[in-house]
């Protein structure tokens, strides 16, 4: 697996199945497949639902390939996202609901 | 394209078909508004909200009239913004004062068509007649990208037209197939639309992942610019100094770029009102004419070049795609002062004026980051202080160098423009924590593919906003400037009268009522006169000052208006007048475009409290301590 983040924002502890990650704690060249979008917690005052169907119509769907394109020049923070053919911008903290399905540095 | 005929419509019988453009940001959804209606456009607001309402006209080769309804770009009918809610209530028939569309068409770049495919779903879902415009469709045959555009057709059950807006292609095809949909009726339940589900939207999304599939594959080419080009301007150092550089080029244009055309409005404004002035006898009608009306005009066009000049560096970095790019970089440093990465450019315009600055916050989307970065915008500080600031500074802070060669004058100024910023960003901060509480919205935005931008259309776009501005703005500028023309000539004074002419008029009275609340600040009478006349714009306070004093103070005292302040005024009384401009809402012009960019009274009469208490504050503080320092 790729180097994995272990820099500390304020992400809300997931208790996740044994080889998904989350895509907020995902460092640059970090890539894989959604396994599952899911907001378990609210985040800034947004109901969780309401972020899930705002990152669902983004196009962070189950299936879809991403990449960690670039970080931010402070605290790694936000993510430029390579999703299937487009390129996105989100904040780490509004990412931490997907879950990728990290591939496996050959 | 020929077959597009622009003459006045003839009268027709039919009723104008009526058509909504709806598509994704980044679509080229203007500039197909543009190809299609050329310049009979009209830009309005919604009734009640802010949003901007752009409606255009064109005649079929029929003789059919057919009025184009540009809506703002959405993701999804799910509104998010108020925006959104506009394109969302519009498309639905719900918005008041509006006729449901007869067509709706969805507006699609031909090379990104993931999300827009799930869009056109939602649309169908509606029951309106829909027709969907591959656009950009030059840019995806450059890469190869086969679609098969009547499959396409057969799956959403909608025409498909493949377009170039920029170039006009198949322009009269596409206004074709809208006259021919118009001829359907909505489907039988229309408009009951309700909002989906996470899994309804995933039921969506792989629905159009399936027709995408069955309809496109992959490009052959692939743009790599865009990753080659993100790879610079994206990088965590290099892109900061490139997006560091592109905005002391945008602020050098707008500050320094637009002086000249504005020196000259000023000139041809000033010399007319002189002929004129020769021309008429002594009155009121020619202060009205001269001071007044003349005065006021140039004052509105004289904001045009800065504008003109911000909106084209905007629209320009809006079409290359940077935009995006410049938010992303930013938005760690302004999401910490509770902005929006988009708040840069507003808040930088600002520094050179806070009326195209104010404008300029229609680049973010969301209605309460927009509306922090207008109530802070005016803290920025703008060019019409500085002349307030030199006088001052010149008058009363020492020619001396301090800490190794700094100018002390030249440290006071920068001082000043670091508090007007700093506090800006802490207004900001303190407006998120108390007023939105926990209401961060999330930062997720798509990176467009970069494109060069399509001149004819970037230039069609400034006029626009110079139109805008001048329309909307304008009106409200110029009422103001002549309401202060009218608070500071009238009434006049009296034969033989000793003091200044504006001792006796409205604004003499309001400054003299206004004294003993300024006395704790330190400000004389003659300072809270010229208070009234610099609500029409920061410098002209100096003006008002020369004219309270070159009168007020005789023959004695002809010399520069400096040299008499520095005679006039206590150290204490001289710093707190400058406290007093860093943050006083001294510009009704500022208040004037707040109104018309929030459509209420109620934020200009927010800003103005909360500035006046500030400023209030501000120098009282600087006066009581300056004087327990001695320097009163």
């Amino acid at each position: 697996m790729r180097r994995i983040a272990d820099i500390d924002i304020d992400v809300p502890i997931l208790a996740l199945p044994d080889n998904l990650v989350s895509l907020a704690d995902g460092r640059r060249g970090f890539c894989g497949v959604i396994a599952d979008v899911q907001a378990s917690a609210t985040v800034g005052g947004l109901p969780a639902s309401e972020l899930e169907r705002r990152l669902l119509e983004m196009g962070f769907v189950e299936g879809a390939r991403v990449e960690i394109l670039h970080e931010g020049f402070i605290g790694r923070d936000p993510i430029c996202i390579r999703l299937d053919d487009m390129r996105v911008a989100l904040r780490r903290r509004d990412a931490s609901g997907v879950l990728v399905r990290a591939d496996i540095a050959r | 394209m020929s077959a597009l005929d622009l003459r006045p419509e003839p009268a027709v019988a039919k009723a104008a078909v009526r058509v909504a453009l709806v598509g994704n940001p980044n679509s080229g959804k203007t500039a197909m508004f543009n190809a299609l209606t050329g310049s009979r456009q009209k830009v309005a607001n919604y009734a009640g909200v802010t949003v901007e309402r752009k409606e255009g006209r064109l005649t079929a080769p029929s003789g059919r009239a057919i009025s184009i309804l540009d809506l703002p770009g959405t993701y999804s009918l799910r509104a998010r913004s108020p925006d959104e809610l506009v394109t969302r209530d519009a498309v639905l028939g719900r918005l008041a004062g509006e006729t449901p569309p007869d067509v709706v068409v969805c507006v699609a770049d031909a090379t990104n068509l993931r999300l827009v495919l799930r869009l056109a779903l939602e649309l169908k879902a509606v029951g309106r007649p829909c027709v969907l415009a591959l656009n950009m469709i030059d840019i995806a045959e450059r890469q190869g990208l086969e679609i098969d555009a009547e499959r396409l057709s057969r799956e959403l059950a909608m025409p498909v037209v493949a377009t170039v807006a920029t170039r006009r292609r198949n322009i009269d095809v596409l206004v074709d197939q809208m006259e021919r949909q118009a001829a359907l009726s909505a489907a039988a339940g229309a408009d009951a639309w309700s909002e989906p589900s996470a899994g309804q939207i995933r039921a969506l999304h792989r629905e159009a992942e399936r027709i995408l599939k069955t309809c496109v594959l992959p490009p052959k080419r692939p743009d790599t610019w865009t990753g080659r080009l993100d790879n610079v301007l994206l990088h965590p150092v290099g892109g900061i100094l490139i997006l560091l550089a592109v905005l002391f080029l945008m602020f050098q244009a707008v500050f320094t770029g637009a002086q000249p055309v504005m020196d000259l409005i000023t000139a041809g404004f000033d010399s007319v009102s002189a002929a004129i002035g020769h021309a008429m006898p002594d009155g009121l009608l020619k202060s009205l004419i001269c001071d007044g009306v003349i005065a006021g005009v140039g004052s509105v066009l004289v904001f045009l070049p800065q504008i003109m000049i911000l909106f084209l560096f905007i629209i320009i970095l809006e079409d290359v795609g940077y935009m995006a790019r410049a938010a992303f970089l930013l938005d760690k440093i302004m999401g910490g002062a509770g902005l929006h990465g988009r708040a840069f450019i507003p808040l930088l315009s600002s520094f050179a004026c806070a009326i195209p600055g104010i404008m300029a916050t229609r680049v973010i989307d969301n209605k309460r980051d927009r509306l922090t970065t207008i109530l802070v915008a005016p803290l920025m500080t703008c060019s019409a202080r500085i002349p307030i600031y030199t006088l001052i500074i010149s008058a009363f802070i020492p020619r001396r160098q301090v800490l190794g060669g700094l100018s002390l004058q030249g440290l006071v100024f920068f001082g000043l423009y670091a508090v007007g910023l700093v506090s800006a960003l802490a207004v900001a901060w303190l407006v998120r924590k108390v007023f939105w509480r926990g209401l961060a919205e999330p930062f997720l935005m798509e990176l467009p593919a970069y494109k060069a931008p399509d001149p004819l259309n970037v230039a069609r776009n400034v006029l626009q906003r110079g139109q805008i501005f001048l329309q909307r703005a304008g009106t409200i500028i110029l009422s103001m400037m002549i309401l202060i023309w009218f608070l500071s000539t009238v009434p006049g004074a009296p034969a033989g009268a000793p003091g200044p002419a504006i001792d006796y008029s409205f604004a003499g009275m309001i400054g003299h009522a206004m004294q003993p609340v300024l006395a704790p600040v330190g400000f004389s009478w003659q300072m809270s006169v010229a208070l009234i006349p610099g609500m029409a714009a920061r410098e002209v306070a100096v003006g008002a000052l020369g004219t309270v004093y070159a009168v007020s103070a005789g023959d004695g005292a002809t010399g520069a208006l400096g040299g008499v302040l520095a005679h006039q005024w206590s150290l204490a009384s001289a710093l707190a007048f400058l406290a007093w401009y860093v943050f006083a809402p001294q510009c009704a012009s500022t208040l004037g475009v707040v109104k018309r960019e929030t459509n209420s009274w109620l934020w200009p009469i927010v800003m103005f409290v909360y500035m006046t208490a500030l400023a209030y504050a501000a120098a009282f503080a600087t006066f009581h301590v300056a004087r327990a320092l001695g320097g009163g």
